[in-house]
């Protein structure tokens, strides 16, 4: 059983706040709640399936449901894969909706690390005892920023690729974040900006490293008929793949993420490849996150990923590949330390040709959002999702 | 060429039943890795199950203590450190510190020896890894 073309994101909405001083992280969920369905043209009695991960307050999914006043559900599910947990939920809800357990799926995000003043990247966390790897990672200063330099220092070493070539990912990053009246750094970078910035965890310097944003996101999935009825533009989901890749007990390989794995899942299910998708929302915590991403997604070979990205083959009307046309989790917006969501906000977007003009890639009908969450260079949850305008 | 003038004092690790072996055994120098009895496949850090093969039991066994660098960053913390992976002779790959270096001149292959550092509260000994 596939479930290409059995379910539709009918609603997408990000948080437009960047700072929420003022507002508590339930309340922030409500909000971007009732903007997703909204620009569904639904209501909080049409959802009857919930999803949520672990920035979620309260106990799974029971809190938000509570909070948000949700009380026609008959299918929930709180899958906690870190940032790449709203793809996968989108391909959950999916199978949920396919199986005919729910017929209208609402997920939320939502957080305040930035207001919280949370090192999200370099300080590490002691985590609980029982989580079986914390002993052996804690002691020695294991942080999200260092663990993800492990996986760029290793590509360099194999492949040669240099900081210059991950800097252009930035660049990019920066070329679309000037249309954005929300993304957090609006300003066009350069190459030589971002490898003079300072060093946080060599090779990374500091422009290589996403922003930490408060905010949040929602989407709505409904089954295809429904879809239909409703005034926006139809938006299927036609592939979708999950992974989860480790330390495999000491055999492990800084080279590749799990996105060889859920990319390859994604583009079977699609019936596509590579070379077909149009516009692509890739995971962006680091410059270093979307290289390797991209080579195990299959758009180039592995090792290659430096010589794809450079010379602005990422920027929407000069490169081949249009990537975060929002300015992603890089320049724009990384609510909650997680920026799945947003991934697939912005493919909806190009998808349905509401992206900024000046980032809005032509006849985009088919695009790809990947999502990684956790950590590349320990375990991470990876999760692909291949969408269709109808 | 910069020398790490201050040293970085580890947070000690909390054991938990099954592990109680492993940081006893650091006390005595030794670094542990798992090892299928069956297969003699080794792995870390060392558990009760074997992560690989459901037949045979684990048993712990010390490691040589010699290595190469995998892959390492430096992290320009306000106590600067050298985090990394480092290839046991064994085979495993293990998350680590480099210590006692010259932070600017480390390179990936390199060959580094087994030492140990003292860790915050009662000095735990925390494996870790310096120049060969």
């Amino acid at each position: 059983m596939s479930i290409r073309g059995k379910a539709c994101i009918v609603g997408a909405y990000e948080h437009p706040t960047r700072k929420a001083e003022d507002k508590s992280t339930a309340q922030l969920h409500a909000e971007v709640a009732l903007g997703a369905l909204r620009d569904a043209g639904l209501t909080r009695a049409d959802v009857d399936g919930y999803f949520c991960a672990g920035d979620a307050p309260g106990m799974g999914p029971l809190s938000m449901v509570d909070y948000i006043g949700l009380d026609r559900l008959r299918h929930v599910d709180s899958t906690d894969v870190g940032g790449s947990s709203y793809l996968l939920h989108v391909a959950h809800a999916a199978e949920a909706i396919a199986l005919g357990k729910c017929n209208i799926a609402l997920i939320t995000l939502a957080g305040r690390p930035r207001s919280e003043g949370v090192a999200t990247g370099t300080a590490p966390r002691s985590g609980s005892p029982a989580q079986p790897d914390v002993q052996f990672e804690y002691p020695y200063g294991a942080a999200v920023a260092n663990m993800y330099a492990m996986c760029a220092k290793r590509h360099m070493h194999e492949f040669g690729t240099t900081s210059e070539q991950l800097a252009w990912i930035k660049v990019a990053a920066s070329h679309h974040a000037q249309h954005n009246e929300h993304a957090m750094l609006r300003k066009v970078v350069t190459v030589d900006e971002v490898v003079n910035s300072p060093l946080v965890a060599d090779p990374l310097h500091r422009l290589d490293c996403c922003v930490i944003s408060d905010g949040g996101g929602a989407l709505v999935v409904a089954r295809p008929e429904i879809a239909r009825r409703l005034k926006r533009p139809v938006v299927t989901v036609r592939g979708a793949g999950e992974a989860v890749k480790h330390q495999m007990g000491g055999q492990l390989d800084l080279t590749y993420t799990g996105a060889r794995f859920s990319g390859a899942r994604a583009f079977e299910e699609a019936g596509v490849r590579p070379a077909d998708i149009k516009y692509a929302s890739i995971y962006d915590s680091f410059t270093i996150t979307v290289l390797l991403q991209l080579e195990d997604l299959g758009f180039c070979e592995k090792g290659q990923g430096g010589r794809f990205v450079q010379d602005g083959n990422l920027i929407s009307g000069t490169g081949k590949l249009p990537f975060n046309t929002d300015g992603g989790g890089l320049c724009n917006n990384h609510p909650a330390n997680r920026g799945g969501i947003t991934k697939v906000i912005e493919a909806v977007r190009q998808l349905r040709g509401e992206a900024h003009p000046a980032v809005q890639v032509k006849n985009c009908d088919l695009a790809l959002a990947h999502g990684t969450g956790g950590s590349l260079g320990t375990r991470h949850g990876s999760a692909t999702l291949v969408l269709e305008r109808e | 060429m910069s020398e790490q003038l201050q040293k970085r004092v580890p947070p000690s690790p909390t054991p938990d039943p099954s592990t109680r072996g492993f940081w006893a055994a650091a006390r005595e120098g030794k670094l542990l890795i798992g090892r299928n009895t069956k297969t003699g496949k080794t792995h870390y850090p060392p558990r009760p199950i074997c992560p690989f093969d459901d037949e045979g039991t684990v048993e712990y066994v010390p490691a040589s203590g010699a290595g190469t660098i995998y892959t390492y960053s430096v992290m320009r913390a306000k106590i600067p450190y050298v985090i990394a992976y480092v290839e046991l002779a064994e085979g495993p790959r293990i998350m680590t510190n480099i210590v006692d270096c010259d932070i600017e001149a480390l390179q990936v292959g390199q060959a580094v020896r087994l030492t140990f550092v003292p860790s915050e509260g009662d000095g735990q000994p925390i494996p870790m890894f310096t120049p060969a």
